[in-house]
């Protein structure tokens, strides 16, 4: 079976580590605080000015100054800090932030990301995305891995307006992980009960596959 | 000669803000914004104004209060979703917009107040915000020339201020207000709440007075919050 969000979410948080600075973009990413490993410790980076970013406040607690960079209300941790916007992607210019976390609507098997705008149709801007992938030392999407339509959004060249170019290092799908090459995408795992065929078959861009590809463990 | 800054309201404060000017606006969605500032602007129904701003309000608060009147030209922003008024005057041509990488937007207006004229960003490189402008390559990677901000006034809002018009901010209201108020030609502080000087220490001080022009204390502050996220106790 495909791999829903809270999947995804659970296999990406596998790949954070102790010690990580760590910025998570809008939607499957900020679920990713939800399942990091035991034992740990990460500092999340919201770009609108916060380093070590808690959980959603408690009902009641909510306060309109306090709000992560999707504009949601959230709290402070032991030790967070607070900074201007232009420090904030200063820290992230300087590759300060270990591991960026965000969506994608395309990924090219060279590593270019599209994620900001569908000419015509949705023109909501870039936020911070362009400065995040330009300057992030590591970059892992999470994204469906096929349109509503069964196009496969893993492709040989982005369609989709660029968000940035060569960047991206690894993808969790709902189908599985991918490690972005020089060669090429390269299949890593599996989903749960999804088939090499069918990866093969959903993914566009080129492909190459190990003679092992395991199941993914969550 | 005395530093005289403090003004009584927002009216006085904007009084000769004009038509076809450029403004910046601080806040991060509706998270710092002047608006006492903006509520006046709707009331002075000035028209053709160019706005700076991280992003442009929701239909019925904040900069979306001056798009439901029709009285700005064009929004330089790096993200306007939310806002279902400003998708309609966009598509329809009414509005101008340039859309501009968060960084880079905060990055330019850095730029004004530290009096470059320009900075080098990676961000865009290889995408069409990189049309038409300069790429340089330091150290074997791309970067793009991007300019300091111009703008005529800068409308800022702190949480504490004094008559120096030196300014804390709160939590991550501060945003790129600070930034904003360093880059205007004229700076316009609202704060929640003004103090005499030698109140504030001045180790907590997040921007000098010296960046600004005009402080008044703000009132009636609704600090709507755009998306309300909590855990529920069981």
């Amino acid at each position: 079976m495909a791999l829903d969000k809270i999947g995804i979410a659970k296999r990406i948080a596998r790949e954070v580590k102790d010690g990580m600075y760590v910025n998570l973009g809008i939607g499957i990413p900020t679920l990713v605080a939800n399942y990091l490993p035991q034992g740990i410790e990460v500092e999340l980076q919201s770009e609108n000015g916060l380093l070590g970013m808690g959980p959603f406040p408690w009902d009641g607690e909510e306060d309109a100054d306090l709000i992560n960079a999707g504009k949601q209300t959230i709290t402070t941790l032991p030790g967070s800090v607070f900074f201007d916007s232009a420090m904030s992607f200063g820290m992230i210019r300087a590759q300060k932030v270990d591991l960026t976390i965000l969506g994608a609507m395309e990924v090219s098997e060279r590593g270019d990301i599209a994620n900001w705008k569908v000419p015509g149709k949705m023109v909501k801007g870039m936020g911070g995305a362009m400065d995040l992938v330009a300057s992030a030392k590591n970059i892992i999407v999470a994204m469906q891995h096929c349109d509503k339509a069964g196009n496969s959004k893993l492709l040989p060249a982005c369609t989709l307006p660029l968000t940035g170019v060569g960047c991206v290092k690894k993808i969790v799908s709902d189908l599985g992980v991918f490690d972005v090459t020089p060669d090429g995408f390269v299949l890593v795992e599996r989903a749960p009960g999804v088939s090499v065929e069918e990866i093969v078959q959903s993914t566009k861009g080129k492909l190459i596959v190990p003679n092992d590809v395991p199941e993914m463990v969550i | 000669m005395p530093i005289h800054k403090v003004v009584s309201n927002a009216e006085e404060a904007c009084k000769d803000i004009q038509s076809n000017m450029t403004l910046m606006v601080g806040g991060f969605g509706l998270c710092g914004i002047p608006e006492n500032c903006i509520s006046e602007l709707v009331r002075k129904n000035i028209t053709g104004l160019t706005c700076i701003s991280n992003n442009a309000g929701v239909d019925d608060f904040g900069l979306g209060l001056l798009l439901q009147g029709r009285q700005v030209k064009k929004m330089i922003s790096s993200y306007v979703g939310e806002n279902a008024e400003f998708e309609r005057q966009m598509l329809s041509g009414e509005l101008e917009v340039e859309l501009v990488p968060q960084g880079t937007l905060a990055t330019r207006c850095m730029a004004a107040g530290y009096g470059m004229p320009a900075i080098y960003t990676p961000a865009g490189v290889g995408t069409e915000v990189a049309l038409g402008k300069e790429v340089r390559n330091f150290n074997g990677k791309d970067y793009l020339m991007e300019f300091a901000f111009d703008s005529d006034f800068a409308l800022v809002k702190a949480w504490k201020g004094d008559h120096k018009g030196n300014l804390i901010f709160r939590a991550t209201s501060r945003n790129f207000n600070p930034l904003m108020a360093m880059a205007g030609k004229i700076t316009i502080a609202e704060v929640e709440e003004l103090v005499e000087p030698g109140t504030l220490d001045p180790d907590h001080i997040h921007l000098p007075g010296i960046y600004v022009h005009r402080i008044f204390q703000g009132v009636n502050y609704e600090k709507r919050i755009e998306q309300r996220t909590v855990r529920t106790r069981s």
